[in-house]
């Protein structure tokens, strides 16, 4: 197979900033807006879709040979069930709050649609070196979305990171709002158009030309 | 052979017989360290499950202390905790119930008053329901429509109350009435289970812990 396509470096950093699955794809939107409630619970869900990622990734690229084309999509979603329900069982022994807190957006990541999504763009075509690097590219790229979502959203709501206070109390009057649903939709809607609004500055191209 | 059915498949076959395996292992190696950590919850739980209140005022009387747990495996093989008060008075139990909802399994602790005559509490194990609608049934709002329910006849769902509730009727969460029936057919076949164990051994052993103080009520 012609190793054409992107190179593993290329791969790598397309998936933090100018691919970012969640600022410029918008995959993941229902993790992105349900546990992001807090940096924990964030950071918990992108090192659980990091370990999917990689492994499904791997695999997919291993046998990407073997792979008949009505039957990759079966494929896939068998490769990423079994390392979603490892996720799933090692939380539930060893951060056992953790897991009753994400409750079902664990088993959620089955079908969420940047894994699937690199095993089709990337790791059922390329080497596995080269989807390697997608899978940790795309996981800092969405962990780094994560973060900055649940970042404002914990600081407004809460006052505190990761659970440590950051604005003194009476100080500031914790807006309830951003840790409920509305504040999640709120602060992706705001960091979007930042991100759209930078991204056409820097191209020089209307916000709309953009996209 | 390439076209036939296996020839085709053979690669979603091997991948799912490696994966059941390595699931497998992986359940052996966890199962016991995930099943410690539902147990500490259950102790955890406990107080909080089987607490006597005043049936007319809903003043608490007496609460389970935790430390005084005792295990017992039913003849089925479930574990009952048999809950005692700091004064070593036998209160109640908590069983164990487990079904399926709309998404996946529900694991329930049920408390029981010391005779399984009332349903004191219901606390949620474990649940895979649909986030925001069915998981709502491990709030305390949908929680606590199943305190001082009498075990007579079965729970049943109803999606609104109008007039005077029936004794057994639980009203269901909004949006899950699914759910909210699967709870309470979990509980109901739990709990007729527990009754049907505790009849047998109170008629064998006639053990007066088992029957629950008058000063309760």
């Amino acid at each position: 197979m012609p190793n054409d396509g992107p190179t593993p470096l290329e791969r790598f950093i397309n998936g933090i900033l100018p691919e970012n699955p969640v600022y410029r794809q918008l995959l993941g939107m229902c993790p992105t807006l349900a546990v992001t409630g807090n940096m924990k619970a964030a950071m918990t869900m992108s090192a659980a879709v990091a370990f999917v990622l990689v492994c499904a990734n791997l695999i997919t690229s291993l046998i990407r040979n073997l792979l008949r084309p009505h039957l990759r999509i079966l494929v896939f979603t068998l490769t990423i069930a079994a390392f979603v329900t490892i996720v799933d069982r090692v939380l539930a022994a060893y951060a056992y709050q953790m897991s009753k807190e994400l409750g079902p957006y664990v088993p959620l990541i089955i079908v969420n649609c940047i894994i699937i999504c690199r095993c089709e763009v990337c790791a059922s075509k390329q080497p596995p070196l080269t989807a390697l690097s997608d899978a940790v590219g795309q996981s800092l790229g969405f962990a780094l979305a994560l973060a900055s979502i649940a970042t404002i959203r914990e600081v407004l709501g809460a006052g505190t990171w990761f659970g440590l206070p950051v604005l003194a109390e009476g100080w500031w009057p914790a807006w309830g709002i951003m840790v409920l649903p509305p504040g999640a939709f709120i602060t992706l809607g705001a960091l979007l158009g930042v991100v759209n609004r930078v991204s056409s500055l820097r191209s020089g191209k209307p916000a709309a030309a953009a996209n | 052979m390439k076209n036939s059915y296996i020839g085709q498949a053979w690669l979603v076959l091997s991948l799912s017989l490696v994966f059941g395996g390595l699931l497998a292992g992986v359940q052996a190696a966890l199962g016991p360290k995930i099943e410690e950590n539902k147990r500490n919850e259950t102790y955890d739980q406990i107080p909080d499950l089987v607490t006597l209140r005043n049936l007319e005022t809903g003043e608490v009387l007496v609460r389970a202390d935790a430390g005084k747990t005792v295990e017992i495996v039913t003849d089925d093989g479930k574990v009952a905790y048999k809950v005692f008060s700091a004064d070593d008075k036998h209160i109640g139990w908590i069983i164990k119930g487990a079904g399926s909802g709309f998404a996946g399994r529900i694991e329930l602790l049920i408390g029981l008053t010391a005779d399984a005559s009332r349903v004191l509490g219901m606390y949620v194990l474990d649940q895979k329901e649909t986030p925001a609608l069915g998981d709502n049934i491990k709030e305390s709002e949908f929680r606590d429509r199943f305190h001082d329910r009498w075990t007579e006849a079965p729970l049943e769902v109803v999606r609104t109350i109008t007039g005077t509730a029936a004794a057994n009727d639980i009203l269901a969460v909004t949006g899950a009435t699914v759910s909210s029936e699967s709870v309470c057919k979990i509980v109901n076949k739990a709990v007729d289970e527990f009754k049907c164990w505790l009849d047998a051994r109170t008629s064998a052993h006639g053990d007066p812990a088992d029957q629950t103080g008058p000063e309760e009520d």
